[in-house]
């Protein structure tokens, strides 16, 4: 709009006189351009304005300007707003009443009241021998399956990005678990961790290690660890990929030329130009191992005595079952700080690890 | 010598792949199985193949109205979440001012809140919604694509985003000087533009919003407008110990699934990669 327009400079006083001073003003010019114009024509003082050249031919002009902008604002308002009112009500809202929910004792009725209670369910939480095993269970399970997805995936994806004719087939084949979804992985797998192992125990004889998992409570939670593992590896190993591929070629050949092996090349060429890699899947595996639901809900059901209940099946119970609505808000607040640390923090640490090229 | 190797090194790697998809072999061989030869060898394929427990299976779960319910909310909420998030992302990236930046920082920041933090007063805001403005927000289809756009919203347009500010100004100038407005700006010259990202969204979504089932358990309790993962998850509640109807079942939901990676396979794989949030 205004980059086609000229502009002339005008004694003010002389403006004024003309009656012209109104729209003499700045403002029918964004801030911005006359500022960037003051200082690229090294003009101050008070004495010179600038103007656009139309603005002192017609009165018109900075009318329409004027509609322009509040056009565009319109169009602003008609692209942005509809998300953002969603959006807010989904999500903002919420989130703030849920804030506000983690302060009172309510049982969810809507007819019983709600009393205010400080911030006496923060307190009562941490002494709350289930939730704090949740916790546990949560930091347990996902060190291990975040260890043990990425490590799984990253395996995946060197083997399938190497010479392999099949490697497409490969990848489509281990990538199909993450589509399934986690509930139905969970039934899945609660058939073979039951009867199946039991059925292969007793064909093999190996019933030390082939008994029903999901009655035994650490085998429950490596039963868990295990079904993530299989629907997540295939997952990071997509992204591990897109990573291995876009290396640059020139500095591996260089490595190898200079007498490097495979796993020296490996551990000191690509591990380190994979670091943004291992940002994104550790994040990804991390907030996906704490916010695990679905599978300890179909596969488990949090049992046996609740030794495989994690954080998120906690506070689920804790609202729905027990109609604890404001304890458990509580429990939830909690629970998203906690996420919110140790995603950030992994992410400032392997971010440091990062290296340019 | 070597390419005996290197077809062993082949072999080794379909018959690992076969391996890891040992699960689903478990589930293929089972649901033909009857109840006594379940229980006879359950890692033997059957012998004889009766798709009695199929029928079964459908009539119980209900799995076409199921089918026709997740298809619905599925799709729909995939085409709202495309239309608007594009549109809000191209508005913010091209009016970089303090406003767009806030909203656009407040969208990428949400989307660590976990769904636990947000289900209890959600369905409070959505149950208020319900009882003052009387509309269907909870217990309806509609309800649940509502909510379903307004937590796909942040991923969408934080990817929408990132790729607009690669797209020049210039192609939208032109045509702005050519007499469009901005509603056509967008949908004639930018969205086409937009395309990849639109697949890449579409398809992360369909994962999302087809597995998804703790938001819809709390949102539908009506026995006709449950999604593929309640009927399964009530159906479970009712049948555990029938393990071949189950098998049977599982592999009747584990069936669309699987037909449509087979048909969209490279775009599938494509959208996941290009999805992985970069930090």
């Amino acid at each position: 709009m205004y980059r086609n327009s000229a502009f002339c400079m005008m004694d003010k006083s002389m403006l004024n006189f003309c009656g012209f001073s109104r729209f003499m003003d700045e403002c029918t010019l964004p801030k911005r351009i006359v500022i960037s114009l003051k200082r690229k024509h090294a003009i101050g003082g008070e004495k010179w304005q600038l103007l656009p050249v139309c603005a002192c031919r017609s009165w018109s002009l900075p009318a329409t300007i004027k509609m322009k902008r509040k056009s565009d604002k319109a169009w602003y308002a008609l692209f942005v707003l509809p998300l953002v009112f969603v959006f807010t009500t989904v999500v903002i809202i919420p989130f703030l009443i849920g804030i506000g929910y983690s302060f009172i004792s309510w049982d969810g009725m809507p007819l019983n009241e709600k009393t205010f209670v400080g911030f006496e369910n923060f307190m009562n939480l941490f002494s709350d021998k289930r939730f704090m095993e949740s916790a546990r269970h949560t930091l347990t399970f996902s060190l291990i399956s975040v260890l043990l997805i990425n490590v799984i995936g990253l395996a995946f994806a060197l083997s399938v990005t190497g010479k392999l004719r099949v490697k497409n087939a490969a990848r489509s084949m281990l990538f199909t678990p993450y589509l399934i979804g986690g509930l139905i992985l969970g039934y899945i797998w609660k058939f073979i961790f039951t009867d199946v192992f039991q059925s292969i125990g007793n064909l093999t004889g190996l019933n030390h290690f082939f008994f029903s998992w999901l009655l035994h409570p650490k085998y429950a939670l490596a039963a868990m660890i295990v079904v993530a593992t299989w629907q997540m590896a295939g997952y990071i190993m997509i992204i591990y990929i897109n990573g291995i591929q876009s290396l640059p070629e020139d500095v591996i050949e260089a490595a190898k030329v200079d007498g490097a092996g495979y796993w020296q090349a490996l551990f000191h060429i690509k591990f380190p130009l994979l670091m943004p890699s291992f940002t994104i899947c550790l994040f990804m595996t991390l907030s996906n191992c704490f916010k695990i639901f679905d599978i300890n809900f179909s596969l488990t059901g949090g049992g046996p005595n609740n030794a495989t209940e994690m954080m998120a099946m906690n506070i689920y119970n804790e609202i729905f079952s027990l109609n604890h609505f404001g304890y458990g808000q509580a429990k939830a607040i909690v629970f998203f700080i906690s996420v919110a640390i140790i995603t950030l923090m992994q992410v400032s640490f392997t971010k440091k690890r990062e290296v340019e090229m | 010598m070597k390419k005996a190797i290197g077809m062993i090194g082949e072999i080794l790697a379909i018959a690992f792949c076969c391996i890891w998809l040992f699960p689903l072999y478990i589930v293929i061989v089972n649901s033909f199985k009857n109840r006594q030869q379940l229980y006879e060898n359950m890692l033997a394929p059957a012998r004889s193949f009766s798709f009695e427990y199929f029928a079964t299976a459908m009539r119980k779960m209900n799995l076409s109205v199921a089918f026709g319910n997740s298809l619905m909310v599925t799709v729909i909420s995939i085409g709202i979440i495309i239309i608007l998030a594009s549109m809000t992302a191209w508005m913010l990236v091209r009016n970089n001012n303090r406003l767009s930046k806030t909203m656009f920082i407040i969208f990428v920041a949400t989307m660590i809140i976990p769904f636990q933090t947000i289900m209890m007063p959600l369905m409070q805001v959505m149950g208020w919604i319900r009882d003052t403005l009387h509309l269907p927000m909870l217990n309806s289809l509609g309800g649940l694509i509502y909510m379903n756009v307004g937590f796909g919203a942040s991923m969408a347009v934080f990817l929408y985003h990132g790729f607009i500010k690669s797209v020049p100004v210039s192609l939208e100038e032109a045509a702005t000087i050519d007499g469009c407005n901005k509603f056509k700006v967008f949908w004639l010259i930018v969205f086409p533009i937009l395309k990849p990202t639109t697949v890449t969204i579409a398809i992360l979504d369909v994962i999302w919003i087809w597995n998804d089932y703790l938001l819809p358990s709390l949102v539908l309790s009506n026995k006709g407008l449950r999604t593929i993962p309640l009927s399964t998850a009530s159906f479970f509640g009712q049948f555990t110990i029938e393990w071949n109807l189950a098998m049977a079942g599982l592999l009747l939901t584990i069936i669309p699934v699987i037909l449509f990676y087979l048909a969209a396979q490279k775009y599938i794989i494509k959208g996941v990669a290009a999805g992985a949030i970069k930090l």
